[in-house]
């Protein structure tokens, strides 16, 4: 594995509010911002932490389907959208299904190290309300192969998929042990929600959480194996934050300590025509997680905070596995004896996470670093972990479809 | 003829209107299932849809590809395994547009009665006038086979009269459906004392199959529903003019209104609950259970002075209220009718209304709006506590409420001693399946 061939940081990080079901204010059938909303209100949050947006060099956006879900193309038009200064700059769209937004990472660091450019503007976008979740479901199928996959698929196609993952997870190590951890996961992830002015289930009442998680699934009407609070809801929503070099970082005006530095990252991708071959493991997120460590030279021990692509709570445990922090099966008692809360032994997804914070699918791998960013940086609010000496450094992964596009990324506070 | 046999062709009269817009969905939703088996892939099936309303026939379509595109939506899961077989049809999308299409196949739409000739089912739910009913069941009998079998939705026409005077032998039966149908759970079954007997069988295989609750009223002018509605409603007109001196009447409505909503924890006021069901409508009820039941007077001049003056109520096309005894904004009572002026005066929090509402009192400790009740686990219990502290209340608000909620339970108890109803139980079933109440009105609350 290479090492970065130089230092590369990010800064200036903004989240807007996860909308949809579960936010007081949505309503389905009242008028909702769009994509020129969001990507706006993002991109002007992260030029107002800089000193001058005309240091910015370039701009790349992550998006899975605005095609389908806004009938939109073209996303690298709507960054010189939010700002004239913008104008002429070289931009990307970038597109790895969920996974997008850290395929964004990925590229915004690649450009940095080719020297061609010192500041990018990172986004991520989605904007999913503009279809029932029923319809949307066909759309979000297109992260697995349609001509293979989708006719025998679930209506609610990834829910179907995960849902396997979870029936042969039962299968292996015991229905009971299995739904408590799921359980247990929907629980911490509203829990931290509620601190979370920004997230979907900041509104979320309900009082018994554990039990609401106990549901038993109903095949009838949804999965065989999940049941509703086993998954992430359909979210709109924009992340954007400043990767930077060296000069860079000072070039827009923002002190080192405001700012994380990447340590190490891995990219890996599977074959999006085939299925997983072990539905107990997520065999490419832990690719990419090796070689995130092998680049930084670290381990799980040195890791302070998590943030993992739980689109579904089984999804959750499974990769809380994946990055080595408990073993093999582990994961599901780990959770539900409090070990990943904002206090415990490897806090993870602090501000909710996919369950709890949302999911904007081509935009989480991006909100997912602006919160590493907060967090690592102490600007966490509520949600803050307390970053120890020995464990400063903290991991998002990002995930597209069914295991397939995975980005690993280690960040600690640059100064 | 088998039930399923029967299924296979189906008439609605009066398909366009409120109640037979629902049904008609509710068969087709039915007869689009029966025809999506594969057993029964080359068997023709047919629902007439009969209106003499042209315009609303279109109305009626929109309506039921809008409604039958929900279904399919809300059923998906079932469709893809329904089309396994349908190469072409891929995402849910595809799928709930072959759904929909194949459902609208089984529907012919018309004015024309002949449309029932091949009909071993009938649906009736035309304008509540029994001679209108009549006449149309003998023109249907002539139309249509001798074994066909009649469901009238009356809500207040004794079963035996159309028996009699149609002619049908025993051939029909009411299965009064509540409105919404598609939305209802309860529907009333009143069999007649000389009726077939598959005919009742028939019935309870229908409601299984469109998931209605069944509750079997006795044949008496009213039966459960409306003999309670319409005695609660006229209770609360009578009060409203002992009120009026002091309050004026549209005060008066105001209060009745508030407090059958507000204190009773009802879905909505009885006012509001009159405008929903439209004020003609309500009057036609009272005048046909007047002509059945003798000796106790069950219509009030109040009804006949609004429906002369065209303040009717009723819904628009478009679902949204009409005004009625109340005047509506968003969908909420915002003024009342006032007769005199043959206008509305406006809730005004901050003059009449206000003041009333200060005569009316605070309200008991506990009081929750309805709908916040109505998903409660916990429901029963603050039902209790909340008229535990009612009773001890002595405002005017509580008192009127406490009067109502008596009165009300007089009538569910008389619906039982008259043998309209077999049971409280019965009652209780009727008020809360049909009118959407938490509690019934045979309760030991007051």
């Amino acid at each position: 594995m290479k090492k970065l061939r130089k230092p590369v940081y990010a800064a200036a990080g903004y989240n807007t509010v996860s909308f949809g079901s579960g936010r007081r204010e949505f309503h389905p059938k009242k008028p909702r911002p769009g994509l020129e909303e969001y990507i706006s209100e993002a991109g002007k949050g992260v030029i107002a932490q800089i000193n001058d947006v005309n240091n910015i060099d370039e701009g790349v956006i992550g998006n899975f389907m605005a095609a389908r879900f806004n009938r939109q193309g073209n996303l690298p038009g709507f960054i010189p959208f939010i700002d004239p200064a913008l104008e002429y700059r070289p931009c990307t769209r970038v597109e790895g299904a969920c996974g997008s937004g850290g395929l964004a990472l990925y590229t915004a660091i690649k450009t940095i190290c080719s020297d061609l450019a010192d500041v990018v503007l990172t986004m991520g976008v989605e904007v999913q309300n503009t279809v029932k979740a029923i319809y949307g479901a066909d759309i979000l199928a297109g992260a697995g192969h349609y001509k293979s996959q989708r006719k025998n698929g679930h209506a609610y196609f990834f829910p179907g998929q995960f849902s396997d993952r979870a029936g042969t997870c039962y299968e292996k190590f015991g229905y009971d042990y299995m739904r408590k951890g799921m359980a247990h996961w929907y629980a911490r992830a509203v829990t931290n929600a509620r601190k979370n002015p920004k997230a979907q289930e900041y509104h979320n009442r309900i009082e018994d959480l554990v039990a609401a998680g106990m549901t038993p699934p109903n095949p009838k009407v949804f999965c065989d194996h999940l049941n509703v609070y086993d998954c992430s809801k359909v979210s709109d929503g924009c992340s954007a934050l400043i990767f930077a070099s060296e000069e860079g970082l000072q070039k827009i005006g923002i002190d080192k300590k405001d700012a994380v530095e990447v340590v190490g990252f891995g990219q890996s991708q599977a074959d999006v025509t085939r299925l997983p071959e072990d539905r107990t493991r997520l065999t490419t997120t832990r690719k990419s997680v090796e070689k995130a460590y092998e680049m930084s030279g670290l381990g799980p021990k040195e890791l302070g905070v998590l943030e993992v692509h739980d689109c579904f709570t089984i999804g959750g445990l499974l990769h809380v596995e994946a990055t080595g922090v408990v073993g093999y099966g582990e994961a599901a008692g780990f959770v539900a004896e409090g070990k990943t809360a904002i206090d415990g032994e490897m806090p993870t997804n602090a501000t909710g996470g996919l369950v709890g914070f949302g999911h904007y699918t081509g935009g989480t791998g991006v909100r997912q670093a602006v919160d590493l960013l907060h967090q690592l940086t102490g600007k966490a609010g509520d949600c803050q972990v307390e970053i120890k000496s020995d464990r400063p450094y903290g991991m998002l992964i990002s995930m597209g479809g069914n295991d397939r596009t995975v980005t690993a990324m280690i960040f600690r506070q640059a100064a | 003829m088998t039930f399923d046999e029967r299924l296979r062709n189906v008439s609605v009269i009066g398909a366009a209107g409120k109640m037979g817009s629902g049904i008609s969905l509710l068969l087709a939703q039915e007869m689009a299932k029966q025809k999506l088996k594969p057993e029964n892939k080359n068997v023709p099936y047919r629902l007439n849809l009969i209106d003499i309303n042209e315009i609303a026939l279109d109305g009626l379509m929109s309506y039921l590809r809008a409604q039958l595109t929900k279904a399919g939506e809300k059923t998906t899961v079932l469709l893809r395994d329904l089309y396994r077989d349908r190469e072409n049809l891929v995402e849910n999308y595809d799928i709930i547009a072959a759904f929909v299409d194949d459902a609208m196949s089984v529907l012919r739409l018309g004015t024309d009665l002949n449309m029932v000739k091949n009909s071993h089912m009938i649906f009736e739910a035309i304008v509540e006038d029994k001679n209108v009913k009549v006449d149309l069941l003998k023109k249907l009998d002539r139309l249509s086979d001798k074994d066909t079998v009649y469901f009238t939705n009356t809500s207040s026409i004794p079963i035996h009269v159309l028996n009699n005077e149609a002619n049908l032998g025993g051939r029909i039966i009411g299965f009064h459906f509540y409105n919404p149908p598609a939305v209802q759970r309860l529907a009333e079954l009143i069999a007649a004392d000389r009726i077939n007997p598959e005919l009742k069988d028939m019935s309870l295989e229908l409601a299984k199959r469109l998931r209605k609750t069944i509750v079997p009223a006795n044949d008496i002018a009213g039966f459960i529903g409306n003999g309670h509605f319409l005695r609660d409603g006229l209770y609360a007109i009578r009060e409203a003019k002992k009120l009026a001196p002091e309050y004026t009447l549209p005060g008066a409505i105001y209060i009745m209104n508030k407090v059958s909503q507000d204190l009773l924890i009802r879905p909505m006021g009885i006012f509001q609950l009159i405008d929903y069901v439209g004020v003609d409508v309500y009057q036609c009820i009272s005048e046909t259970v007047s002509g059945y039941i003798k000796g106790e007077d069950l219509k009030d001049d109040l009804l006949a002075k609004m429906v002369e003056k065209k303040v009717l109520g009723g819904q628009h096309a478009d679902g949204s209220q009409k005004d009625g005894f109340l005047k509506y904004e968003k969908g909420r009572p915002a003024g009342v009718y006032g007769l005199d002026k043959g206008e509305y005066e406006m809730f005004d929090p901050e003059g009449w209304s206000g003041e009333i509402d200060k005569k009316l009192g605070a309200y008991p400790e506990g009081t929750i709006p309805w709908r916040k009740l109505l998903m409660d686990p916990k429901k029963n219990e603050k039902l209790s506590v909340y008229f535990k502290n009612l009773n001890a209340s002595d405002s005017l608000g509580a008192k009127l409420a406490k009067a109502y909620l008596k009165n009300s339970k007089k009538i569910g108890e008389f619906l039982v001693e008259t043998g309209v109803a077999k049971s409280a139980d019965d009652v209780n079933s009727v008020l809360l399946n049909g009118f959407y109440h938490l509690y019934g009105p045979i309760n030991d609350y007051i």
